[in-house]
């Protein structure tokens, strides 16, 4: 019964914490498919976390905040494609400015604006936040754990963000396998000669697939910023658009891989939140710093490919020109 | 088509960047206007703050020795084609090692504590490039995304290291006991008075000597040696690198070790040179400055000191302002920051062609 209660708390946490990974891995999954490496993950997501809680905290409400950081999100996804789609640029150079800037941006502007050391104000309004939806019966399912703690945890009580996200994986790979846009996605991602010489636009295509990313990572910053905490402050995203990255490169580019890669991560992650002081057989407590390097170290071996070769996009990365 | 914007080479390196900074300076002034203060004020409090009195322009060159560093850094791994982004981490743990010979000097001559801490500060800042090195080199992972993910490893074994071995006995602040004073780099005021010049008291110190050396090691290896020119063949095209006999993983390695060792030495400045001490954090983001620092100075080891001389006013600059304007702070010079290196970097091309053109069309009117 003990470990049974234990396993259902830590996937639910695995849940909350996959969101934003499954989230922003699906913007890098259309942006990179199209050719575009998406390393300013971590910058949108950011972005949209400041620009929704900043929303939110003056208007009081949460889904002007979120258009707020879909909005901020996507002028950031649009600065990368100017730079590299329109004026070939080196999309690392591109994306990492964009983190810079977003890094000092977001805690520039949240002093200037709301005097509070770089934050914004805390949430407490009712409407200031995504809160957790809980399904009919969940409070009485829990009287019977087996199965109602499983119904109640991990069915019910999660912010709408997260079904979106649940249901988005699914949808990602309609479009992408089963849907022309999808198909002249992966091509302009694999051979953009070919579609050029189709008579698409190579140049319209990977603006699309930079936006749908705007529009992905502003959700996932705007879940971190006003669901899963109530506000934005510093260096919040803590590398979490990286780790999507990585997810992805594991994920082979694909959606289900990539939405289990998330989940293995937000387990690692939940898993380790657990540890915490607590004294395990040989080791002793495993120090709290240990835990918290580990998704960054876990992302490392999985990269080392120790698991199998991942093959990227063949044009990812590779501006083009069109011959005149 | 490309003949047609190819740039003469002079305005490539003066005309392209100066045209490329001053934009993103100006969006930075708006960025300023957004935050409720007045750009040129901040401008004229920056430039005072930065080079108004001397020991303001010891701290800008203080700072801008940090930047030469994490400059350099970047710059030998871009010319081997490989995007650093770890030179915050190699510097954390090259400061390490410097810590360690710091901690462990006591009694030690200068002559002996000094070389060793340089040592000890570049062995273990490539160790830390060594990884991400590796396994780009073998096994092809992501160098930009290993790199990142050890700035966050590095960060947590530091504060492990910190706050559970080197810290202080009896002491709250994770920071270390003072190093032995043979260990310490000596300050310029210092050696500017024996020889009878007075300069006002900063940590501007001696590895300010050991950064401009190390730009002109970084000039004569990539330029003037032979391995130099192998890495940079691997840089631009790793193809012909191999039909040339030469071995791209064994460049690789190398690049991203000097690169590591260059980011390491940071801490010769920054601890032997200022704190004394180790302690939590102290790179303090120099290592993403490196990034702007060399795309700024078109990865040119001279170029790098002169943007690394901007960025440091721009850094003492920076803190100055948040006295006289507390809606400013220093996370504006990030922002400062990510523009250069958008504009200077990623935006590169924006003004080359229009530029290409007028230049070529005064070239005509002049000579007809």
């Amino acid at each position: 019964m003990e470990t049974y209660t234990v396993v259902i708390l830590l996937l639910a946490a695995t849940i909350r914490v996959a969101t934003p990974l499954v989230l922003a891995a699906l913007a890098g999954l259309f942006s990179e498919r199209s050719g575009v490496i998406d390393l300013g993950l971590e910058g949108k997501m950011l972005g949209a976390a400041f620009a929704s809680a900043s929303v939110a905290a003056v208007t009081g409400s949460a889904w002007l905040g979120l258009a707020a950081g879909v909005g901020a999100s996507c002028a950031l996804a649009l600065i990368i494609a100017v730079a590299c789609v329109t004026y070939r640029g080196n999309q690392v150079v591109a994306a990492m400015a964009v983190n810079i800037m977003v890094a000092g941006l977001g805690p520039a502007l949240a002093l200037a604006w709301f005097n509070l050391g770089g934050q914004t104000p805390q949430l407490e309004g009712a409407h200031q936040r995504f809160p957790e939806l809980v399904w009919p019966w969940a409070a009485a399912a829990r009287r019977h754990p087996v199965p109602g703690l499983a119904y109640a945890e991990l069915l019910s009580g999660h912010s709408l963000i997260v079904y979106f996200a649940a249901a988005l994986v699914p949808a990602a790979a309609w479009v992408l396998y089963r849907t022309r846009f999808g198909l002249r996605l992966r091509a302009v991602g694999e051979n953009p000669l070919a579609v050029d010489t189709a008579g698409i636009s190579v140049a319209g295509l990977r603006y699309q697939a930079t936006l749908i990313s705007g529009v992905l990572c502003g959700v996932a910053g705007t879940y971190l910023a006003l669901a899963a905490s109530a506000g934005f402050v510093r260096d919040m995203t803590a590398g979490k658009g990286y780790l999507a990255l990585a997810a992805l490169i594991f994920g082979k580019w694909r959606p289900y891989p990539t939405l289990g890669a998330c989940l293995l991560f937000a387990f690692t992650d939940a898993v380790a939140s657990r540890l915490q002081g607590v004294a395990l057989p040989l080791v002793g407590v495993v120090p709290v710093q240990l835990i918290l390097a580990l998704p960054y170290v876990l992302t490392v071996l999985l990269l080392a490919g120790f698991v199998g070769e991942a093959v990227a996009p063949r044009a990812i990365g590779v501006p083009y020109a069109k011959e005149r | 088509m490309s003949a047609a914007r190819r740039l003469p080479r002079w305005a490539e390196y003066t005309l392209l960047p100066a045209l490329n900074l001053t934009v993103a300076l100006l969006l930075s002034g708006v960025v300023v206007r957004v935050m409720g203060e007045s750009p040129w004020a901040a401008l004229k409090l920056m430039v005072a703050g930065a080079v108004g009195t001397q020991d303001a322009i010891g701290y800008t060159l203080f700072y801008a020795t940090d930047f030469v560093f994490t400059g350099l850094a970047v710059a030998v791994a871009f010319h081997a084609g490989l995007f650093n982004i770890g030179g915050e981490g190699q510097a954390y743990v090259g400061g390490l090692g410097v810590g360690l010979v710091g901690l462990a000097a006591g009694a030690w001559p200068a002559w002996v504590a000094v070389p060793l801490g340089i040592f000890a500060g570049a062995v273990f800042g490539a160790a830390w490039a060594f990884i991400p090195a590796w396994l780009q080199a073998k096994r092809g992972s992501h160098i930009v995304i290993t790199t990142i993910m050890f700035n966050f490893i590095a960060s947590a074994l530091m504060t492990y290291l910190l706050v559970n071995v080197l810290i202080k006995p009896g002491q709250q602040s994770p920071e270390s006991r003072e190093f032995g004073a043979h260990a310490w780099m000596p300050p310029m005021h210092e050696l500017l008075a024996r020889v009878g010049i007075p300069f006002a008291p900063s940590p501007f110190n001696l590895a300010s000597g050991l950064a401009v050396a190390a730009g002109l090691g970084v000039w004569a290896l990539l330029w003037r040696t032979q391995w130099g020119y192998a890495l940079r063949v691997v840089g631009r095209n790793p193809a012909a690198a191999v039909y040339a006999g030469i071995n791209p993983a064994r460049i690789t390695l190398g690049a991203m070790l000097l690169s590591g060792a260059l980011a390491g030495c940071l801490g010769v400045n920054e601890l032997m040179g200022s704190q004394h001490r180790l302690l939590l954090d102290f790179p303090e983001g120099a290592g993403f400055v490196g990034i702007a620092v060399a795309l700024m100075g078109r990865n040119h080891p001279l170029g790098i000191v002169l943007a690394a001389i901007l960025f440091g006013a721009l850094y003492q600059g920076g803190s100055q302002i948040s006295f006289d304007l507390p809606r400013i702070n220093r996370d504006l010079v990030v922002v400062i920051q990510g523009l250069v290196i958008l504009f200077c970097g990623a935006l590169e091309n924006l003004f080359r062609a229009p530029l290409a053109a007028g230049l070529a069309r005064l070239r005509r009117t002049g000579g007809s």
